[in-house]
């Protein structure tokens, strides 16, 4: 039990790390040089330059600067914006927040979606899971901006119930939630509904309804759990999905968050923020589908050998 | 944007559809939801190729008097901000939307393809290596790692595409490598070995053809989530600049406007959605039909 989830750990760390070297050496061969992007339109002369590079460390040799580099990774710095002259760190932890409130949201929201229609429509009639899965396809196939405005469009435009863009409260939160929820739910819902036919069709269920359980019941108590195993592989797809999604969907809706730091830094060209957002969502993908994975071999015995 | 499973499906192919199959249809039956996919594909590729055979009108042409009409006879998509007719211009983003699709994807698939086939038939250390560079690359959510790269390049076409083909390629790395390696262990490659027949030919002859095979249809099926990864960028304003038609510049330009004229943004969203769920409504066709299922 122990040597796979090490091994699984271990892992784990060598894509972070190697993810981290990959970022740095993109740093030191991004096209403009480093000193360039900080003088700017200010005074150009040797003097200025050679301060700014003695600050920055580049002067040191190379594999100086990159130990340092991780060492200071390691302690939660990820060096300064060139543009607003603030750290990373805070600029980041300001906007965190209302990126971590929508995606735990919007994942509360895809699992009640995705258990609720895969149990009230596995085993149905055909034209019912037929018409169900139709829509589960154009809600996954659709593009993430199209369902966020077509949502605004209806609800906060033609009904006004609520807010069109912003954070203020906690009603701002449930559109953008559920434009991010809907295509998880939509796909999750599908694995599911398969996992329960399945499990309806094993014998075990046919005793269980033979003995006068009700068909609520058996979906609940025992099917179910047959179903959300192999929901439980796709985690990591879905986390991907999540972190990429919510940069999308944050724009759509004017929300404060990590999406608009992203863009706006990829706009400014200020390298450095743009590295840290995408180090920090590779490094949630990583811990999240270790987690994930660590947790099939906890509910699966098969699978903790080798 | 879509969804794509990972290789935990039962073969190579179906590890890229967006779902698991649920129930093949039986027999040979006239699929009408089929033969709609093939006629909206077909149109698509009619604007891209010709945009002029489906609409007489300038996709640029401005008219502020006529600016954010709803749908109707002369304009059956309404007009947008500047009066532009929204079906022209949708019409004439095919190419766009298209064009940025199907080259990424090519781009993916080979690079994707190459490094697989390479991992899937190096000694172990080499495949081990390539196949942490594939891990790593996987780590970064698509849009992000796009956006990445984007950072370090100026905004536009070109580079959308390189960015689009950088985020999925360690996709049909890992696929290509699987399957290689599936395909060096089996039985009749083995006996090839047994019979003596050369490195050479044995890649050439046995192995890339059974490795090969299934990649078109997975880059069919592939295409529509490179066409709505782009479109998302250029939704975030990183792709093809205003002016062009583009679909998801298009739904960008169009969003400020939607308490007055939702047509201008939702129309081209669902051009996009529909030519998508065509894609890959063929792509599984095809892919059940190369697996033998029918």
């Amino acid at each position: 039990m122990l040597k796979p989830i090490l091994r699984r750990l271990g892992s784990g760390a060598v894509v972070l790390w190697a993810a981290a070297s990959a970022a740095y050496l993109a740093l030191r061969l991004a096209p403009g040089d480093t000193v360039d992007t900080l003088v700017g339109d200010g005074p150009d002369t040797p003097q200025i330059r050679a301060q700014i590079a003695r600050d920055l460390g580049l002067d040191r040799p190379a594999v100086v600067q990159y130990v340092d580099y991780l060492w200071r990774l390691l302690h939660g710095d990820f060096g300064r914006s060139y543009v607003l002259q603030r750290p990373v760190v805070d600029i980041i932890g300001s906007q965190v927040w209302p990126t971590v409130k929508l995606t735990l949201l919007a994942t509360a929201f895809s699992a009640v979606i995705a258990v609720g229609l895969a149990i009230v429509t596995a085993g149905r009639a055909r034209w019912l899971r037929g018409l169900v899965s139709g829509i589960e396809l154009s809600i996954v196939s659709a593009p993430g901006f199209l369902i966020g405005i077509l949502l605004l469009s209806v609800f906060s435009f033609q009904l006004g119930w609520f807010p069109v863009s912003g954070d203020r409260d906690a009603s701002a939160l449930v559109l953008p939630a559920v434009a991010l929820a809907l295509p998880i739910g939509g796909l999750l819902s599908q694995v599911i509904r398969e996992g329960l036919e399945r499990a309806l069709d094993e014998p075990f269920a046919v005793t269980a309804r033979a003995r006068g359980l009700t068909r609520s019941a058996l979906l609940w108590r025992h099917a179910l759990r047959h179903a959300l195993l192999p929901a439980v592989t796709l985690a990591g797809t879905l986390i991907g999905f999540l972190l990429s999604a919510a940069v999308i969907v944050e724009r759509v809706f004017g929300r404060p968050g990590l999406g608009e730091v992203a863009t706006e830094a990829v706009n400014n060209k200020d390298i450095p923020v743009v590295l840290a957002v995408v180090m920090l969502a590779a490094a949630i993908y990583v811990v999240l589908s270790t987690l994930a994975d660590l947790a099939y071999l906890l509910i699966d015995p098969r699978l903790r050998k080798g | 944007m879509s969804i794509a499973l990972p290789e935990q499906a039962t073969s190579p192919v179906a590890a890229l559809a967006p779902h698991p199959d649920p129930a093949p249809s039986r027999g040979r039956r006239f699929a009408p939801g089929l033969a709609a996919a093939g006629v909206v594909l077909l149109l698509v590729a009619v604007a891209t190729v010709a945009p002029r055979l489906l609409t007489g009108t300038d996709p640029l042409a401005a008219d502020p008097f006529h600016a954010l009409e709803g749908p109707s006879g002369a304009h059956w998509f309404g007009t947008d901000q500047l009066g532009r007719d929204v079906f022209t211009r949708v019409v004439h983003g095919a190419r766009y939307s298209l064009s940025i699709g199907v080259i990424s994807t090519l781009l993916s698939v080979l690079s994707g393809g190459i490094l697989g086939l390479v991992a899937g038939l190096s000694p172990r250390a080499v495949d081990e290596v390539l196949s942490r560079a594939l891990d790593v690359l996987s780590a970064f959510p698509e849009v992000l790692l796009a956006l990445l790269f984007i950072a370090f390049t100026e905004p536009g076409t070109p580079s959308l595409i390189m960015a689009i083909a950088l985020a999925f390629a360690p996709r049909y790395g890992r696929i290509v490598r699987a399957q290689t390696l599936l395909v060096r262990r089996s039985g009749y490659v083995e006996q090839a070995v047994t019979f003596g027949l050369s490195r050479t030919r044995l890649v050439w002859r046995h192995i890339l053809p059974n490795v090969l095979g299934p990649l078109p249809i997975l880059a069919t099926i592939g295409l529509g989530s490179a066409i709505v990864n782009a479109s998302a960028l250029s939704f975030l304003g990183m792709g093809p600049q205003p002016p062009s038609p583009e679909w998801g510049a298009m739904l960008s330009e169009s969003r400020n406007y939607l308490r007055v004229a939702w047509w201008a943004a939702i129309l081209p969203g669902a051009t996009l959605t529909i030519t998508v769920i065509s894609l890959t409504a063929v792509g599984r066709r095809l892919q059940r039909r190369f697996e033998g299922r029918r």
